[in-house]
C-alpha cells in the first residue's frame, strides 16, 4: 500500500506551483500572454517639475531601483480590460506574490 | 533482398504486413511497428552515415533520440525533413530517406580523406587555420558546410498545417515508462486531472524490450492493463509520439506532438494537422524520463558495429533484429549483461562478455555462464579492427588494477557486433531545464537531479534508480504525492512485486588505454556526430580550458543534433581526470529546450501569413483602390494606396502627374488610417493641455489645432489635428502607426497618474472613412457633390470644422490640409465610405479629379516642410529641434515640458531640421544619406547630419531634401556634403525646410 507520506525523497521535493499567471484586479487570473509589462510602480509624477534640478528630474526620468527580490512594478491588462494595476513580484523568482490596484499601497505583511 | 537478420518470431511488430520504402535509392521492405534503423538492420544495412569531421563510416549506435549517427532527411519537396534519427523514423508505404552525411555518396566520400588527414586536423582546427583573413571566413564556411554536409532545409512552402493547443493539469508526468504509468496510475486513482506524455509509438519505455516479470505478468502485460485504466479516468489524458522538448519558469511546459509522420504524407485527413505545439501549465510535475546508457570510450569505438547494450537488446526483443550473426559484449557494470542474453536468444553466437570489474553481479554472471559465454573479468576491449562493412573483431586485454594501463594482450575475437556498457546516464534534461543543478553520485557514477527548484520530482531512472522495483515504488509514491500536492485527496496503488537481476556496482572507467592495434588515425571518440575524441578534451585542457562549457565550445562536443546525450558524460569526466578534478566539480554543461529538434512549422503553428501572422487593415475604400490599380504600401498593418499608375507609367510618372494635379487642379486622397481617438469629459481640454505642447483651453467648438506629443524625456512622439466637436468633446488623430501606442499612453496616464480627471477615452478608428480633397478646384468639386455647407473663406476658415452633408451622406468637413493646398477632409461613416468616395469621383470628373497616394502625399508635404514623425523624427528630435519654437508653451506644465531644459536639450549643435537644395537640380538624395562639412576630410570624418526625407518635385522642377544637421538652423545658405555608398560626393545648399508657398496663401484661399 502506497498512500502520499511526506518521508521519501520525491515527496519532499513537491512544493507549491507557482504559475506565471497574474490576477488581474478586475478579470480574475488570466495567462501572462495577455498582459504588458509597464516598469516600476509608484513612480509619481513631481508636481511642479519647474522647480526640479535637472539632477531631481533625471532620478525622476530615469533612474529605477533596478530591484533583486520583490519588486513592485506596473502592469496592463492589455489583451482584456486594458486597465492598469501593480503587482509585487519577485524577480528571482518569477513568483507573483500579489496585485492591487492604482493608488493603493502594496500591503505591507508581504516580505 | 535479405533479411536474414530478421528473427522468426518474438518482438513488436505485424509480420503479416510488409511496407516498402527507399533508403539512398534502393528498395527495401520492413514492418508495422519497425524504425527506419530497425527495418535497415534487418537487411543487412551496416552503414548508416558518414561522420561530420573525419568522414568515417558510421553505423547505428542507439534505438532512439540519442542516435548521433544514422541521421536521415526523410520524404522529398516541401514536406523532406532534415536530421530525423532514423532510430525514431517510423516506417509508412512509399517512405523515402536518404542519409544527410556523405558527400557525394556514401559509399564514395571525398571528405574521407579528412580522415587519414585526422593529426593535421585536432580540436579547434578550423578556429585556428580558418580566421586569417577574417573576411574569407565566410568563403570557407561554405565549403566546410558542404563538405560536412548535414541536412537541407526543404526550399518550398511547407504545404503542411500545424497548430498549438493549450491546457492545464493537475500532475504532468513526463515518461510513460514503468516509473511514469504507475505515477499516472496514482495520481489518476487520487482523482487528479493528469496528462502523461511519452515520446515513443507506445507506452512501455524499457519495458518494450526487457524481458521481467511484474505482479505475475510479463511487462507489456502489465503496460496494458495499466493503460486501459488510465484511459478509463476522463481526467487523463495520454499524449503518445509526443516529446516534452522545454520545462520553462512556473511548471510551464512545452510538448511537440507528431500526429502525422507516421502514416507519412497526404494519408491523414486535411483537417488533422502535421504536428501541435502544447502549451501546459501543470500544478506538479513528475519526472520520469529515464536513463540514456553511455557508450565506452576505447580506440576504435565507432566502427559500424559498435551499439549501446540497450540497443542490441531493443533489436532483438523489440524488433526481432539480431543485429549481426556473433557479438561480443563490453561493460562495467550488471545491466550489460542482459544483451549477452538476448543475443543467445536471438541465436547469435555470443563469444564473450568483457567486464572491467573485478566483481561482477553474482546473478547475472550465472545466467550468461548457463549459455557458455565466457566472461573475462578485469578486461578491456582495447581496441578494435573492422573494414569498409565495419566491425571485423576486437582487442581482448588484461586492465591494471587502477585501470590506468593494459597488462596484457590476450586476443582477437572475431565479433560483427560489440554492445557496450559504460553506465547509465540519468535524463537530468527537464530537471535541469527546470532550474535544478545536477549533482555527481560518485557510487552510482552519474549525475542525478539536486534539489528541486519548481513544483517537480525525478523519479525511477532519471532520478538514479535503476531497479525497476525502484521505479514501479518511486513512480506510485510521487504520483500520489503529486495529486494530494494539487489539493486531492490521494488514492492507493499497490505496488506489484517484480523478477529483475541483483546488481553488483559499477565501475567507472572513463577512458581505456590504448591497445596493440591502436595506431595513427584510431580515436576514441566521445561525441560521434562531431568526431569529438578524448584526446580533443585532453588538448583542450593542456591549452588551458578549465570551464566545461568553453572546453565544449572549442571541441564541439556536444554541438550536434543529438546535444551530446551519449558523449557529454564520458567527455566532462575526461576533462575532470586531465585538471584534477572531480566530476562533480566540472560539472554538466547547460541542458536547454529543445530535447530534440523541433520543426520550425510547430513553432509557428498558425500564426502564418497575412491573415494570422499579422493581421491585414484594409480601408472602406479598398476595393476602389485596388479596381483603380493603385500600389499599395504597408503602413502599421493598414494597406495604403501609394500611387496610382496608369498604363505604363513607372512611379516616378505617376507620382509627378499625382503631385501635379494636386497643385493646380485637384486631388483626393484616402486619410481614413489615421488614427482617431474620441475624447469626452469636463476634463478633457485638461488633459489635452497636459498631452501637447501647445495650449488647448480657448480652443471653441468647430475649431482645429494641431499638436506635438512629446515623451516625458522632450522627444517628440506623435502629432496630429484634433477638434473640438462640442464643449468637453474632443476628436484626435494620430498618424496611422501611432494610433494603438498614443490610445495605450493617454490611457496609461489617465489611469495611473492622474485618476482624478474626469475623461474618457474611444479608439473610433475604424469607425470613420475619412478623404481629403485637396487642390484650387476642391470647393468646386465639393459644392458639385452636392455640399450643403457654406465653404467659402470667411464662412469656412481654415483649421475649422463643420457637420452637413455631402452627396447626401452625413459628415464632418474639416477645412485642414496636410498639402498646402486648399483642403477639405470629409469624414463619414465608414459604411458610407466607399459611396461618399465614388460620388467625389464623379464630382471631379469635369476637373479630372486624381486620387493620389501615400508617395505624392509625403512630396506635397515636403514642399511645405510638414514633418512626417518617425521619418523626420527619430525619438530623438524635440519641437524646439525641428525650429517650432512657436507650438510649445511657456505657460503651462506638459508632459516632456522639463526636458526641453536640461543640459542636453538645450544645447546649441543639437541636430535640426533644415532643407537642402542639391547643387544638381536633377540629383535625388537618398534617404538616410550621411552629410558631412567637406569633399574630403582626414579619417575618421565627422558625421553632422542625415537626409530625412528626400523627393523629386515636380511642382519645384528640382530635387528637394529635408535633413537634420548639427546646428542646422544658423547654417542657412551653407553648402553640406552627401557622401554616397558608389563612392560620388554630392553638394548641397543648406535652406529653410518650407520650399513652397511659405506665406501659406494656398491654403487659405
Amino acid at each position: 500500500m502506497n498512500m502520499a507520506q511526506p518521508e521519501s525523497r520525491t515527496s519532499a521535493h513537491l512544493r507549491e506551483a507557482q504559475m506565471l499567471r497574474i490576477e488581474c484586479p478586475w478579470c480574475g487570473e488570466r495567462d501572462q500572454e495577455e498582459f504588458q509589462y509597464g516598469g516600476e510602480a509608484h513612480i509619481v509624477r513631481p508636481e511642479s517639475p519647474d522647480t526640479l534640478t535637472d539632477e531631481q528630474w533625471a532620478d525622476y526620468l530615469f533612474n529605477r531601483a533596478n530591484t533583486k527580490g520583490i519588486h513592485a512594478e506596473q502592469w496592463c491588462h492589455a489583451a482584456g480590460c486594458r486597465r492598469w494595476f501593480n503587482v509585487l513580484r519577485d524577480t528571482v523568482s518569477y513568483a507573483i506574490l500579489t496585485v492591487y490596484r492604482p493608488g493603493e499601497q502594496p500591503p505591507g505583511n508581504i516580505e | 533482398m535479405s533479411t536474414a537478420r530478421r528473427l522468426q518470431s518474438g518482438g513488436l511488430i505485424d509480420r503479416s504486413r510488409r511496407i516498402r520504402f527507399k533508403f539512398n535509392g534502393k528498395d527495401y521492405s520492413g514492418h508495422p511497428g519497425d524504425t527506419l534503423a530497425a527495418a535497415l538492420l534487418a537487411q543487412g544495412v551496416r552503414r548508416f552515415g558518414r561522420s561530420f569531421k573525419y568522414h568515417r563510416p558510421r553505423g547505428v549506435v542507439g534505438a532512439g533520440a540519442e542516435e548521433p549517427n544514422a541521421l536521415v532527411q526523410v520524404g522529398e519537396g516541401a514536406l523532406s525533413t532534415p536530421n530525423l534519427r532514423a532510430t525514431q523514423v517510423e516506417l509508412y508505404e512509399g517512405l523515402t530517406a536518404r542519409t544527410v552525411n556523405g558527400w557525394p555518396s556514401l559509399a564514395f566520400d571525398v571528405g574521407a580523406i579528412n580522415n587519414r588527414l585526422s593529426r593535421l586536423l585536432p580540436a579547434g582546427f578550423y578556429y585556428k587555420t580558418f580566421m586569417w583573413p577574417r573576411s574569407a571566413w565566410m568563403r570557407y564556411e561554405h565549403h566546410i558546410r558542404r563538405a560536412a554536409g548535414l541536412g537541407h532545409a526543404p526550399s518550398l512552402p511547407d504545404t503542411d498545417h500545424y497548430d498549438k493547443r493549450h491546457a492545464h493539469c493537475d500532475v504532468f508526468i513526463a515518461g510513460g515508462g514503468p516509473a511514469g504509468l504507475i505515477a499516472a496510475l496514482g495520481a489518476a486513482r487520487s482523482g487528479a486531472r493528469v496528462l502523461l506524455v511519452d515520446e515513443q509509438t507506445q507506452l512501455g519505455g524499457t519495458l518494450l524490450f526487457a524481458p521481467v516479470a511484474i505482479g505475475g505478468r510479463t511487462g507489456l502485460d502489465w503496460v496494458s492493463e495499466l493503460e486501459a485504466e488510465l484511459r478509463s479516468f476522463p481526467e487523463v489524458t495520454i499524449l503518445n509520439r509526443s516529446t516534452v522538448t522545454g520545462y520553462y519558469d512556473h511548471n510551464f511546459l512545452v510538448v511537440n506532438e507528431r500526429r502525422t509522420d507516421h502514416i507519412g504524407p497526404g494519408q491523414a485527413s486535411s483537417k488533422t494537422t502535421r504536428e501541435r505545439l502544447w502549451r501546459i501549465r501543470a500544478k506538479q510535475v513528475v519526472i520520469a524520463t529515464g536513463a540514456i546508457e553511455r557508450p565506452l570510450v576505447f580506440d576504435g569505438n565507432d566502427a559500424p558495429g559498435v551499439m549501446l547494450a540497450s540497443a542490441v537488446s531493443t533489436y532483438i526483443r523489440r524488433f526481432a533484429v539480431a543485429p549481426g550473426r556473433s557479438g561480443v559484449v563490453f561493460t562495467n557494470n550488471d545491466s550489460g549483461y542482459q544483451a549477452a542474453l538476448d543475443m543467445v536468444s536471438a541465436g547469435m553466437e555470443v563469444r564473450a562478455v568483457v567486464d572491467i570489474r573485478e566483481n561482477p553481479g553474482a546473478s547475472v554472471l550465472a545466467a550468461v555462464s548457463a549459455c557458455e559465454i565466457p566472461v573475462y573479468r578485469e578486461c578491456v576491449v582495447s581496441s578494435v579492427q573492422s573494414g569498409f562493412q565495419g566491425l571485423k573483431r576486437i582487442e581482448l586485454a588484461k586492465l591494471s588494477p587502477g585501470g590506468e594501463d593494459i597488462l596484457s594482450h590476450k586476443g582477437l575475437i572475431n565479433c560483427q557486433v560489440l554492445a557496450i556498457s559504460g553506465g547509465w546516464s540519468p535524463a537530468v534534461h527537464l530537471h535541469s531545464q527546470s532550474g535544478g543543478r545536477p549533482r555527481y553520485d560518485s557510487a552510482k557514477a552519474c549525475f542525478v537531479p539536486g534539489s528541486s527548484v519548481q513544483a517537480e520530482c525525478s523519479v525511477g531512472a532519471c532520478g538514479g534508480s535503476f531497479t525497476l522495483a525502484a521505479c514501479l515504488r518511486e513512480g506510485a509514491d510521487a504520483g500520489i504525492s503529486a495529486a494530494v500536492q494539487s489539493g486531492w485527496p490521494g488514492g492507493y496503488v499497490d505496488v506489484p512485486a517484480v523478477k529483475e537481476f541483483a546488481q553488483a556496482p559499477i565501475q567507472p572507467l572513463w577512458e581505456v588505454p590504448a591497445g596493440a592495434l591502436s595506431g595513427n588515425g584510431v580515436k576514441k571518440f566521445l561525441d560521434f556526430q562531431n568526431d569529438t575524441t578524448a584526446a580533443d578534451i585532453k588538448l583542450a585542457a593542456r591549452e588551458g580550458y578549465r570551464s566545461i562549457e568553453h572546453v565544449k565550445r572549442y571541441t564541439a562536443l556536444g554541438f550536434g543534433t543529438d546535444q551530446g546525450k551519449l558523449g557529454n558524460i564520458n567527455g566532462l569526466a575526461i576533462l575532470a581526470k586531465a585538471l584534477g578534478k572531480s566530476p562533480d566539480e566540472v560539472g554538466t554543461t547547460t541542458f536547454r529546450p529543445n530535447y530534440t529538434p523541433v520543426t520550425f512549422g510547430t513553432v509557428a503553428g498558425r500564426t502564418l501569413g497575412e491573415q494570422l501572422f499579422d493581421p491585414v487593415r484594409k480601408t472602406a475604400i479598398h476595393a476602389w483602390h485596388v479596381r483603380r490599380g493603385a500600389s499599395f504600401e504597408n503602413v502599421g498593418q493598414w494597406k495604403r494606396p501609394w500611387f496610382y499608375p496608369r498604363d505604363g507609367e513607372d512611379m516616378h510618372a505617376a507620382v509627378n502627374r499625382e503631385c501635379l494635379a494636386a497643385r493646380n487642379g485637384v486631388g483626393v486622397l484616402d486619410a481614413s488610417t489615421l488614427g482617431k481617438i474620441d475624447i469626452r469629459g469636463p476634463d478633457a481640454a485638461r488633459f489635452l493641455n497636459l498631452l501637447y505642447t501647445n495650449n488647448w483651453d480657448n480652443l471653441q467648438p468647430g475649431r482645429c489645432r494641431y499638436g506635438f506629443m512629446l515623451g516625458e524625456d522632450g522627444m517628440i512622439m506623435d502629432d496630429g489635428v484634433t477638434t473640438c466637436l462640442a464643449p468637453g468633446h474632443y476628436l484626435m488623430t494620430t498618424t496611422t502607426g501611432g494610433a494603438a501606442t498614443v490610445l495605450t499612453w493617454m490611457e496609461r496616464w489617465l489611469q495611473t497618474e492622474w485618476p482624478e480627471l474626469k475623461v474618457y477615452l474611444t479608439s473610433v478608428t475604424d469607425q470613420w472613412s475619412v478623404m481629403s480633397v485637396a487642390g484650387p478646384y476642391a470647393r468646386t468639386v465639393l459644392k458639385a457633390a452636392g455640399c450643403d455647407l457654406d465653404l467659402d473663406g470667411d464662412a469656412f476658415p481654415f483649421m475649422s470644422m463643420q457637420a452637413g452633408q455631402v452627396a447626401g451622406i452625413s459628415a464632418r468637413v474639416s477645412r485642414i490640409s496636410f498639402s498646402g493646398e486648399l483642403a477639405f477632409e470629409i469624414s463619414v461613416d465608414a459604411n458610407q465610405g466607399l459611396a461618399l468616395w465614388e460620388a467625389i469621383m464623379v464630382a471631379g470628373r469635369d476637373y479630372d479629379i486624381t486620387p493620389y497616394g501615400t508617395e505624392s502625399m509625403h512630396v506635397l508635404r515636403a514642399e511645405k516642410g510638414y514633418v512626417i514623425v518617425g521619418q523626420d523624427t527619430d525619438g530623438s528630435v524635440t519641437p524646439v529641434d525641428l525650429g517650432m519654437d512657436w507650438i510649445v508653451s511657456k505657460k503651462k506644465d506638459f508632459i516632456g515640458r522639463r526636458s526641453l531644459s536640461r543640459s542636453d536639450t538645450g544645447r546649441p549643435n543639437r541636430k535640426q531640421l533644415v532643407g537642402l537644395k542639391t547643387e544638381d537640380p536633377s540629383r535625388v538624395l537618398p534617404e538616410g544619406a550621411q552629410l558631412v562639412n567637406s569633399r574630403q576630410e582626414a579619417q575618421p570624418v565627422p558625421m553632422i547630419g542625415h537626409v530625412s526625407s528626400s523627393y523629386s518635385s515636380a511642382n519645384l522642377g528640382r530635387s528637394i531634401a529635408l535633413a537634420l544637421v548639427k546646428g542646422g538652423l544658423s547654417r542657412m545658405g551653407g553648402t553640406i556634403y552627401a557622401h554616397l555608398m558608389d563612392g560620388s560626393v554630392v553638394p548641397a545648399t543648406i535652406c529653410e525646410p518650407v520650399f513652397f508657398d511659405p506665406e501659406n496663401q494656398r491654403t487659405k484661399s
